[in-house]
């Protein structure tokens, strides 16, 4: 030993127990072991790319296209249809009045699946699109839906999608977090319809809450107090961990409890994310051809084209989970308007992440999904003209789609009935597609599982859910 | 169980229930724990029902041959020995292979054997079916399953060594050591002893004078009186309280959609106050369970019945209101159910329990206590005070005696001014004298009408900011007339089935009968804190100790039902609950108990193999280590840095955090949308006050498992991670206490300086090798921070009042840093 220099013989000892990576010191606990080893799916895709609608997109106006429905206009709905269906406070009582999308709708690639005029971009891409549009849920307000679909479940406490897959299959980067979660609102399509977020949602719940998301922001350190603070630089950052480091080593002789070196290991990895953090969220080398395929946005803090872009850089480095969360698509009125703003924000971006992806290589490894928490209503709100109207919740039916990560392009999957309201055939309920995801990434969701209150918890519930077979690839 | 709310099977809408008898069984998560610490058991010849089989059953064939009638299978259940149904079918007493059941566990043919495969359940291992061998050999006996028996104080055990054991508690540990062939450790040094003593009292760590007069006490009843002034303390209540507060989701948002400010800090300062003058646990369940139900109430006890209005809210307008209604009820239930039974009532809310004795019926008759509350179920508009006090009916108001003054002075004022006014209208000219009255009286008068108002709009605009400032709490209160309560097919709010009356689980004991008057809250209340009850005093026992051991005697201490884990040491937990009911309730005696064992005093020093072979202590072979709390790690560094602001009670504070991070979840309209920080002396409060917004509570807090407070959290966990050691590196209060005992350290004589900061920040003295891996990084800091003057000017710049030298305030406040983020600082021992 170096007695001449501690602190540097300090760094070595580091690196040498550092050799093993942090999850061997995450070993060291007492972690209750999942039963993922029984598993033998084989993993089409590595990452998933999430990309939540909050606030739930009009799948009227998007993606469900329904020619017919130009008949009906201010027709209405007929009791056939609904029947008794549940409805929100907001149109109890109400007449249900038919309004058509006033959206055109084409046929887009070799596949021709229709999509509506507001996705240009994403349209180029239809090919490479797993379109569902028999998507349902149950809960039929915001809240409860999108804890819903985060965690397969409508009430608080269960763990989110992204933190079943962290503990299911661990980090691939060690010096990234395994799921990063990434918001945008307020954008292109105003404010007025933005709804709220809610830790929950990328949270870990009975999960061990290393597992939660960490929502890097938009302002100021990605990831919170990755700086150092004023006046403290990374050398001297270094020098106090290197003393840090040395006492807790004593300690641990003394001691005899491993939790401090676990504390030494994780002040290190701290130290690491201080620059890899900063190099995985700085686009400065991102080529000039790139940022223009996310369009102008890119160049915005906290646009959701900027997240799509920093989506890529993160699988790149090897993040298992990013879920992006764009806001304000809760259209109760001047839906065409505000729709307009919402479609804009995301439809260059998706259509420029899945080419990034492909032309990287990546997309085959990558699962992408884009949905919202419910659908919206066929009937109107609000003002109810042709080209001025609003939508309600709908829970009944909606649409998403899939690209990349083992799923068939260029399909749409599952239908609606002629008012787009109740699912026509091969329902995709929430948790099918939860089975989905997992059994893309080698996973049977029957056997993830975590016990907690008396119950072994699954993402997937206790309802049977199933793996949609038919849209993989 | 089903989550509530979920999809739902179609089931007929009244089921005949038999009574479920006590035996119904328990499922141990943790097998292996057990196992392992009693090494010996899986070859004892006795194999003991509830701690062996009973576990077994409830985990691989409760689910389809238990309680639950209509998941039943084969019309086999296995949660009780006899009846038509009962286990009996399936086994011979003393003959294995007559026992069908023993066939199909052991079978290799997938159409036979149990569980089978398509239940995704594990089959049962070689060493499990072992157990039923011998289980079903010696008899195949049932038992009553332990925390649904009577509390019964247990023998005291005679142990190996007599002098070790300090008081009964040491008895029951000592004897499972004995068993195990371990020795306890030696009792802590003093240092490390009176440490932990104050982080688990107060949740602050001991100043230098206090650990001084502490070692100089050389009296053999030097550590009781650090018990006692530690239990006499203000901060033992608000430490006590931040626990409470997390079993109880106490916040200062509704939780759900525009996740508004509501304010029940009256509820907060009123559990700080009832532990600090150690209120009887019975009274403590009673007042907030049925506070509002006493004849003529304290503002305490309806203070404390706002524990029925904790729960998450949703906001007017979205939800239907029935609805809304429904899922308020069944979260007061299931926290009742969490708090005060430890069991997960909440699971038959949709059908029978499937591991506990509690049928979905039964769920309903304890909602029935509950659903006849006199608000309504959502939020109110945005208009008016209540809205901007956080405020929904019914709350009374506690104004002190000069808000009150000025109150009755403006509307005496008011009242007045409107008399004045309508006096004046009143004495409008009729059609005769109009005539004679002139244009300029008119006029006049109108003037003077207008002038009045003025006044009187003036008056009411300052009894409104008043009444801002006067404090309110939401409480309980009854309808005049009681909802009919129905079971809720499938947990659906609009699917009704049978109506039921209010009533307990029939497992428990009977609830007395009350005549001419239904059953109420307060009925309820008095039947759990009865005699009789076995629950009651065995969950809060359980809790108390999890907070100073840092795990409960059942782990899972938010269900000690079927499910939860088996006790590490059964007996001292019915010990400690029955000694709790007959010392009537005496919290602080109960953790003078607790803390004066010799257990608790054990060193935590132990080999790494012992740390290996029991990383969590269950078998309480050393002094429990474990990292703090989020608030006792913000506290301590407030408290050592000499910021702590020691002001009790009031409002939530905000200290500062991040920016934008409010925003990027909140809804523009939300109130509030963004954080605005306090200033001043606010925002160095102890963290218990800090404002709790469930949809981002404060990331310092969250970072280190405090949980969002949505629902009932009975444990935090506790992990190690690097954003941690982030947040413990670069928050900026925290560096700027740093900074601040830096300061503070540098008007210290150099002579002891750094020997000063580290005692006042571990408690400890550094020994020869702590100090010179210090000196020598202080020099090191020094060196860098005299070369990197444009670094150490930051320190001087946010200093202007500091004397010292730029480098010395930033290589101190570094050092300050380095001991803040060491392990043994942000760890009980």
């Amino acid at each position: 030993m170096d007695q001449t220099n501690p602190l540097s013989h300090a760094r070595r000892q580091f690196l040498k127990n550092s050799g093993m990576g942090l999850g061997v010191a995450a070993l060291g606990s007492l972690l209750p072991q999942n039963s993922i080893a029984q598993t033998n799916v084989a993993p089409a895709a590595k990452h998933v790319i999430f990309l939540f609608m909050a606030g739930a997109p009009s799948q009227v106006d998007l993606f469900d296209y329904k020619p017919d429905l130009d008949k009906q206009f201010k027709k209405p709905l007929p009791k056939s249809v609904s029947q008794g269906q549940r409805v929100t406070a907001m149109t109890r009582g109400k007449e249900q009045l038919v309004v058509p999308s006033m959206f055109k709708f084409n046929q887009a690639g070799e596949s021709g699946l229709w999509m509506s005029e507001l996705l240009p971009h994403l349209s180029r891409q239809a090919d490479r699109l797993c379109i569902l549009k028999s998507l349902n849920t149950n809960a039929i307000n915001h809240d409860p839906a999108k804890t819903f679909v985060c965690t397969g479940s409508e009430l608080p406490g269960k763990a989110s999608m992204g933190a079943w897959l962290s503990y299911g299959l661990g980090a691939i980067n060690k010096d990234l977090p395994d799921f990063i979660v990434l918001t945008s609102a307020f954008w292109t399509g105003g404010t007025r319809n933005v709804q709220g977020l809610y830790s929950r949602l990328w949270g870990s719940g009975f999960l061990p809450s290393k597992h939660q998301g960490v929502a890097f922001q938009t302002n100021g350190d990605p990831v919170l107090f990755l700086s150092n603070p004023e006046g403290v630089d990374s050398d001297v950052r270094r020098r106090m961990l290197d003393a840090a480091g040395e006492l807790n080593r004593k300690h641990l002789t003394e001691i005899g409890d491993s939790e401090i070196e676990t504390t030494i290991s994780q002040q290190e990895m701290a130290f690491r994310m201080q620059s890899s953090v900063p190099e995985l969220t700085d686009l400065s080398q991102e080529s000039r051809e790139v940022l223009d395929r996310y369009g102008p946005e890119v160049h915005k803090n906290g646009s959701f084209a900027r997240n799509c872009l920093q989506a890529r850089r993160m699988v790149e480095r090897g993040v298992r989970f990013i879920q992006l969360f764009h806001r304000g698509w809760d259209h109760h009125s001047i839906l065409p308007k505000q729709l307009r703003g919402q479609a804009y924000d995301v439809d260059q971006a998706c259509s420029a992440l899945i080419e990034d992806l492909a032309q990287r290589g990546l997309l085959d490894d990558t699962l992408i999904v884009f949905a919202g928490e419910f659908g919206r209503t066929v009937y109107g709100q609000g003002k109810l003209t042709r080209d001025d109207y609003g939508r309600d919740h709908h829970p009944r039916c909606f649409s998403g789609w899939l690209a990349g990560g083992g799923i068939k392009g260029g399909m749409s999957y599952g239908e609606t009935d002629d008012f787009s309201y109740n699912v026509a055939e091969n329902p995709v309920a929430v948790r099918d597609l939860h089975a989905t995801l997992l059994h893309q990434l080698g996973i049977d969701h029957e056997k993830l599982n975590f016990p907690f209150q008396g119950l072994d918890q699954k993402l997937t519930g206790v309802e049977p859910a199933r793996v949609v077979t038919e849209i993989l690839s | 169980m089903t989550t509530r709310f979920e999809p739902h099977r179609s089931r007929p809408t009244s089921i005949l229930r038999r009574r479920v008898v006590l035996q119904t069984l328990v499922f141990l998560p943790a097998v292996f724990v057990i196992c392992m610490l009693e090494p010996s058991h899986a070859q004892d010849s006795a194999v003991n029902f509830n701690r062996d089989i009973r576990a077994l059953l409830s985990d691989r064939c409760f689910h389809c041959h238990g309680p639950d009638e209509e998941d039943r299978k084969a019309g086999l259940r296995l949660d009780t020995r006899d009846g038509d149904e009962g286990a009996l079918n399936a086994l011979k007493p003393g003959d294995v292979k007559g026992s069908e059941l023993f066939m199909r566990i052991t079978s290799d043919d997938p159409d036979t054997v149990m569980p089978p495969p398509e239940a995704h359940k594990k089959p049962l291992s070689q060493q499990e079916q072992a157990l039923f061998k011998a289980w079903i050999e010696q008899g195949a006996k049932y038992e009553a399953f332990w925390a649904f028996t009577s509390l019964e104080t247990p023998p005291t055990p005679t142990v190996s060594d007599d002098s070790w054991a300090a008081n009964s508690l040491d008895r029951f540990v000592m004897r499972k050591l004995d068993q195990s062939g371990v020795s306890p450790q030696p009792t802590a040094d003093r240092r490390t002893l009176l440490r932990r003593l104050s982080l688990d009292l107060t949740g602050l760590p001991p100043s230098r004078e206090e650990i001084e007069n502490f070692l100089a006490d050389k009296s053999e009843n030097a550590y009781e009186g650090a018990v006692d002034r530690l239990l006499r303390s203000p901060r033992f209540g608000e430490h006590l309280a931040r626990h409470w507060l997390d079993l109880v989701r106490f916040a200062d948002t509704n939780g759900i959609h525009h996740d508004h400010y509501r304010d029940l800090s009256p509820y907060r300062d009123w559990v700080i106050r009832s532990f600090n003058q150690n209120l009887p646990y019975d009274d403590f369940v009673r007042f907030q369970i049925a506070g509002d139900l006493y004849e003529s109430p304290s503002n305490d006890q309806l203070i404390a019945s706002g524990f029925n209005r904790l729960h998450m809210i949703i906001d007017r307008g979205t939800m239907l209101p029935e609805e809304s209604h429904a899922r308020n009820v069944i979260d007061r239930v299931t926290s009742v159910g969490t708090a005060f039974m430890g069991l997960t009532v909440g699971c038959a809310v949709c059908h029978d329990h499937k591991y506990d004795p509690i049928t979905s019926r039964e769920f309903y008759q304890l909602y029935a206590f509950f659903n006849n509350i006199d608000a309504t179920p959502e939020t109110g508009g945005r208009s008016g005070n209540d809205f901007k006090r956080g405020l929904q009916q019914p709350y009374i108001e506690l104004p002190d005696p000069e808000h009150q003054r000025r109150r009755d002075e403006l509307t005496a004022q008011i009242v007045s001014h409107e008399k004045e006014i309508s006096d004046l209208k009143a004495a409008a000219p009729t059609a005769n004298e109009q005539e004679t009255a002139t244009e300029q009286e008119t006029k006049e008068k109108q003037q003077k009408i207008k002038q009045i108002e003025t006044k009187r709009n003036a008056l009411r605009g300052e009894l409104s900011k008043l009444e801002m400032l006067i404090p309110a709490a939401m409480v309980m209160k009854e309808r005049s007339e009681i909802r009919p309560a129905h079971i809720m097919i499938r947990g659906a709010y609009d699917n009704l089935g049978e109506q039921v009356e209010r009533g307990t689980p029939a497992f428990l004991p009977p609830m007395p009968e009350v005549v001419g008057r239904p059953r109420n809250r307060m009925d309820l209340a008095n039947w759990f804190v009865s005699q009789e009850h076995p629950l009651t005093a065995r969950v809060a026992v359980n809790r108390f100790w999890q907070q100073l051991f840092g795990v409960g005697i059942v782990k899972t201490s938010e269900d000690i039902g079927a499910q939860g884990e088996w006790p590490s040491h059964p007996d001292l937990l019915n010990y400690l609950a029955s000694r709790f009911v007959t010392t009537d309730w005496d919290v602080k005696a109960l953790m003078k108990e607790m803390v004066m064992s010799k257990t608790y005093q054990q060193s935590s020093r132990a080999t790494p193999e012992q740390y290996k072979a029991d990383p969590e202590n269950r078998l309480l072979a050393r002094g429990s280590r474990y990292r703090l709390d989020a608030e006792v790690i913000r506290d301590q560094i407030l408290v050592t840095s000499g910021l702590l602001n020691s002001r009790m009670g009031g409002k939530s504070v905000k200290p500062p955090q991040p920016e934008g991070l409010w925003k990027s979840v909140s809804l523009p309209s939300s109130y509030p949308s963004r954080y605005v920080p306090d200033t001043g002396d606010q925002i160095v409060r102890r963290s218990v006050y800090t404002f709790w917004k469930r949809g981002l509570p404060p990331p310092q807090m969250t970072i280190l498992n405090a949980p969002t407070r949505e629902d009932c959290t009975a444990r935090r966990e506790r992990t190690n991670t690097p954003l941690q050691a982030l947040l413990l590196m670069n928050e900026q209060q925290y560096m700027k206490a740093a900074e601040h005992l830096a300061i503070h350290a540098l008007s210290l004589e150099e002579e002891g300086r750094l020997s000063a900061v580290y005692e006042t920040i571990t408690g400890r003295v550094p020994d020869a090798r702590e100090q010179e891996v210090l000196q020598k990084a202080l020099a090191d800091f020094e060196t860098f921070y005299r070369e990197r003057p444009e670094l150490a000017k930051v320190f001087a710049e946010k200093n202007t009042d500091s004397k010292h030298p730029a480098h010395a305030v930033a290589a101190w406040a570094m050092i300050v840093n380095t001991i803040y983020n060491l392990d043994i600082t942000k760890t009980r021992s």
